[in-house]
């Protein structure tokens, strides 16, 4: 397929896409070239694969496809090799040329280098038969495999832009709007409002220029759903931002993103321009008489700019601050116009709403919303990665049969959703299914798809301590019970985790808790306390022990616990003692050693160093 | 038909060109110098305190000359499950920075964290002047600062040897 010209209507669009059916190459070979699996290289696999293709003359044959997020992240560089598909894990360079020769050119499986399943104690070739895939509904993320993101014709051959030429030419917005109702789409962000209504509320205002952003600033730490969708499948989001300008009749789109994913931004871009180059953006799209366009706009490093005002305020070059409602942003929003904000996932759903139909859609997920939601499952977990399942399916299932249970075989202590915003769940409530009201009502959040799991290695107070001090520092400062009140909590479980608190500090911790949560402005303030009284609520054992006993159970807070040498362990061969940047550690060679507990510092790299495992820490 | 508007002066954009002003700044010079935020008061109009509120508000201005090196520390939730908090204490005490990070004396290296950078499979993340180092331990951090060194210091020798 050559160079793609102007597409000037629905029919075009339509030759262009059976034009890609004949051309349809079968066989490829697709290479995660994710930021997760270029740590490992996976840049250089790719090259490889290319030049060895080449050196073959395969290279027009067999197309080499530099993928985003394959989501096991586990086992990167993730090599799958269609149509057979076969899953090729922490593959190297040196792999390549034996993978080309074998499975490429004779149809044979590389065995060392399959997925091995563990529990099972066998190898799976196929990647949708990995227990991490086969639990999935991957409605969003399952194009990822199959197509070079920065490829439009790739977006085009899986019916890309199919759903948009739908709603422009064949139904209202009105229409649009229901279908989103009918389909229980609810924001994936973080307050789950639901999405038909909001782009309703919009649509009803009668005002020449309207806005809809995409709030592309995935700020909450231990989450990269939309870095995954934004840099593997760039154009499903475009395509859901058209749908919603068309639905809330706003002419102009921007995407909001966080500079610290220069990756996903330069694939935004990218596909802006070559949206634009087919006419799927600019003006009278597909003979519509509707006219769109999408502009980017690049966050500077706040988390409070995830709140939609805020991040209306950021792009109007203010500080990012969110501002008091009403009125609305679908009243009163970007430079005093209506806008609809609306998360990168919620938006990437949109296309597939209008091509499969409400009904269709919502049929994965619970009775109070539809379709998937894509989980970043990572912690002491065994296989981590992104997992996309229906809305509703309890949290035992994703942890145990998707994520593989605890990472070295220990056992869950508790599972964290919603960022910083969010509460912890102890392991006996993990039959909670995950959906925005049960996970509420639990004490926690749905938020934007975090999904932290701990084992008993994990100490809750410290854990606590540190989203007080993540949030400290990004409390925009607007509201005093905020600014000062996450200050106030931290300090205080700081003492408790150096073992100078008393029990009336428990009591003010949740008094001061309460009090942020009721009179803050915005979602951070109101949702900060969450992490420390979720703590309180269900681990409030662990602050005792530390304040009574003076003991971390789990090892962790730094004041309470020793670093010692089991004497009957060490065998004196002086790694530790040469390793420790104190010189705190004494011994003669062949004997056992000790550490001098006044100039330890804890810093742990002699338990690291330790050949032996003697070394520990309690 | 809607009359288009592709950006600029109907949607009033041109206000919201300060932070990417200012963005440009620090990317030519590595940091927000004194100077260069006063011209860009005078010539937006914009009151030099407004300037000053946005660069101290959002995390990644900076308003110091940073070191030739930056080592990036990630501290999401999953990283700091696996330690990154010691590894970044342990790269601290190495560079004889303060506890929040900082800029080294002789000005070659700058320790900083990021909250987020979303590869939390490689966690503990930490990134040395734009490359990607997973499941990082204090230890290892340790080594790799001291490897780097020398080899910088290698260069600089080379360098020096070449203009003798």
């Amino acid at each position: 397929m050559n160079a793609l010209g102007l597409l000037r209507d629905v029919k075009e669009l339509k030759r262009l896409k059976s034009e890609l059916k004949k051309e349809k190459r079968e066989k490829f070979v697709s290479v995660c070239g994710d930021t997760g699996c270029s740590v490992w290289d996976s840049k250089k696999v790719d090259e490889v694969f290319r030049r060895v293709l080449e050196e073959k003359g395969l290279s027009e044959e067999i197309p080499v496809k530099s993928t985003g997020c394959l989501g096991f992240c586990e086992c990167g560089p993730v090599v799958i090799v269609f149509p057979e598909e076969i899953f090729y894990q922490k593959v190297n360079e040196e792999d390549v040329e034996e993978i080309v020769e074998e499975t490429v050119v004779k149809g044979k499986v590389v065995e060392r280098l399959l997925y091995h399943d563990p529990r099972e104690d066998k190898k799976i070739v196929k990647a949708s038969d990995i227990p991490f895939y086969k639990k999935q509904v991957r409605n969003l993320l399952g194009d990822n495999w199959l197509i070079d993101p920065g490829s439009i014709v790739d977006y085009f051959s899986r019916e890309g832009y199919a759903a948009a030429a739908k709603a422009f030419t064949e139904m209202s917005p009105e229409e649009v709007i229901n279908e989103i109702k009918e389909a229980r789409l609810r924001g994936r962000g973080g307050a789950g409002f639901p999405t038909g209504v909001k782009w309703e509320e919009c649509f009803t205002k009668n005002v020449e220029n309207k806005y809809i952003i995409c709030n592309a600033d995935e700020g909450d730490p231990g989450a990269f759903m939309d870095r995954s969708i934004l840099e593997g499948n760039p154009h499903s989001v475009l395509e859901g931002m058209m749908i919603g300008g068309y639905a809330t009749g706003s002419n102009h789109g921007i995407v909001y993103i966080r500079e610290e994913y220069p990756t996903a931004l330069e694939k935004v871009k990218n596909a802006i321009l070559k949206a634009r180059e087919t006419g799927m953006l600019g003006e009278n799209i597909l003979n519509s008489g509707f006219d769109f366009d999408i502009t980017v706009s690049v966050g500077a490093g706040a988390f409070v700019c995830g709140e939609t005002s805020a991040l209306v305020n950021s792009i109007e070059g203010k500080v990012g601050e969110p501002r008091q409602k009403p009125p609305h942003l679908a009243e009163k929003g970007l430079y005093g116009k209506p806008t609809v904000v609306n998360n990168v996932e919620t938006l990437a759903n949109v296309p597939r709403i209008i091509r499969w139909g409400a009904e269709e859609f919502a049929r994965a997920g619970s009775k109070n919303s539809g379709g998937t939601k894509i989980f970043s499952l990572v912690g002491k977990i065994r296989n981590t990665g992104l997992v996309e399942v229906p809305l509703g399916l309890p949290l035992r299932e994703i942890i145990y049969e998707i994520g593989g249970g605890i990472k070295g075989g220990g056992h869950l202590k508790a599972v964290q959703t919603g960022g910083p915003s969010g509460g912890c769940l102890p392991g006996y409530m993990l039959d909670i299914p995950t959906d925005f009201e049960e996970l509420d009502a639990a004490g926690s959040m749905m938020g934007s798809g975090g999904m932290i799991v701990m084992d008993y290695g994990t100490c809750m107070v410290e854990f606590s301590r540190y989203f007080l001090s993540f949030l400290s520092g990004e409390s925009c400062g607007k509201c005093f019970s905020c600014r000062e009140g996450i200050y106030r909590m931290l300090e205080i479980v700081e003492e408790v985790a150096a073992g100078t608190a008393t029990l009336s500090h428990l009591d003010l911790l949740e008094e001061l808790g309460e009090m942020v949560k009721n009179t803050t402005m915005c979602g951070l303030g109101k949702t900060s306390a969450n992490p420390v009284l979720s703590t309180l609520k269900f681990f409030k054992g662990e602050y005792l022990a530390h304040i009574m006993e003076n003991r971390c159970p789990a090892g962790v807070c730094r004041a309470l616990v020793t670093v010692f040498i089991n004497q009957e362990l060490c065998s004196g061969c002086g790694v530790c003692r040469k390793k420790c940047p104190e010189e705190a550690i004494t011994g003669e060679k062949k004997e056992p050693h000790y550490i001098e507990k006044a100039l330890c510092s804890k810093c742990g790299i002699c338990i690291e160093s330790c050949p032996e495992e003697a070394i520990t820490r309690a | 038909m809607k009359t288009f508007c592709h950006c600029n002066n109907h949607y009033g954009l041109e206000n919201s060109s300060i932070i990417l002003f200012m963005q440009n700044i620090q990317r030519n010079c590595g940091y927000l110098p004194e100077d260069e935020l006063k011209r860009l008061a005078d010539n937006t109009g914009t009151p030099l305190m407004d300037i000053y509120s946005i660069a101290t508000f959002y995390k990644s201005f900076k308003l110091e000359p940073q070191g030739e090196h930056t080592i990036t520390v990630c501290t999401g939730t999953a990283c700091h499950l696996r330690g990154s908090g010691e590894v970044f204490e342990e790269m601290a005490a190495v560079l004889g920075v303060g506890s929040g990070g900082g800029t080294s004396e002789d000005g070659k290296y700058t320790l900083e964290k990021v909250n987020c950078l979303g590869a939390c499979a490689l966690a503990p993340l930490i990134v040395i002047d734009g490359h990607y180092h997973g499941n990082v331990t204090p230890g290892k951090a340790r080594e790799m600062i001291e490897e780097h060194y020398k080899e910088e210091e290698k260069k600089e020798s080379k360098k020096v040897n070449m203009i003798g």
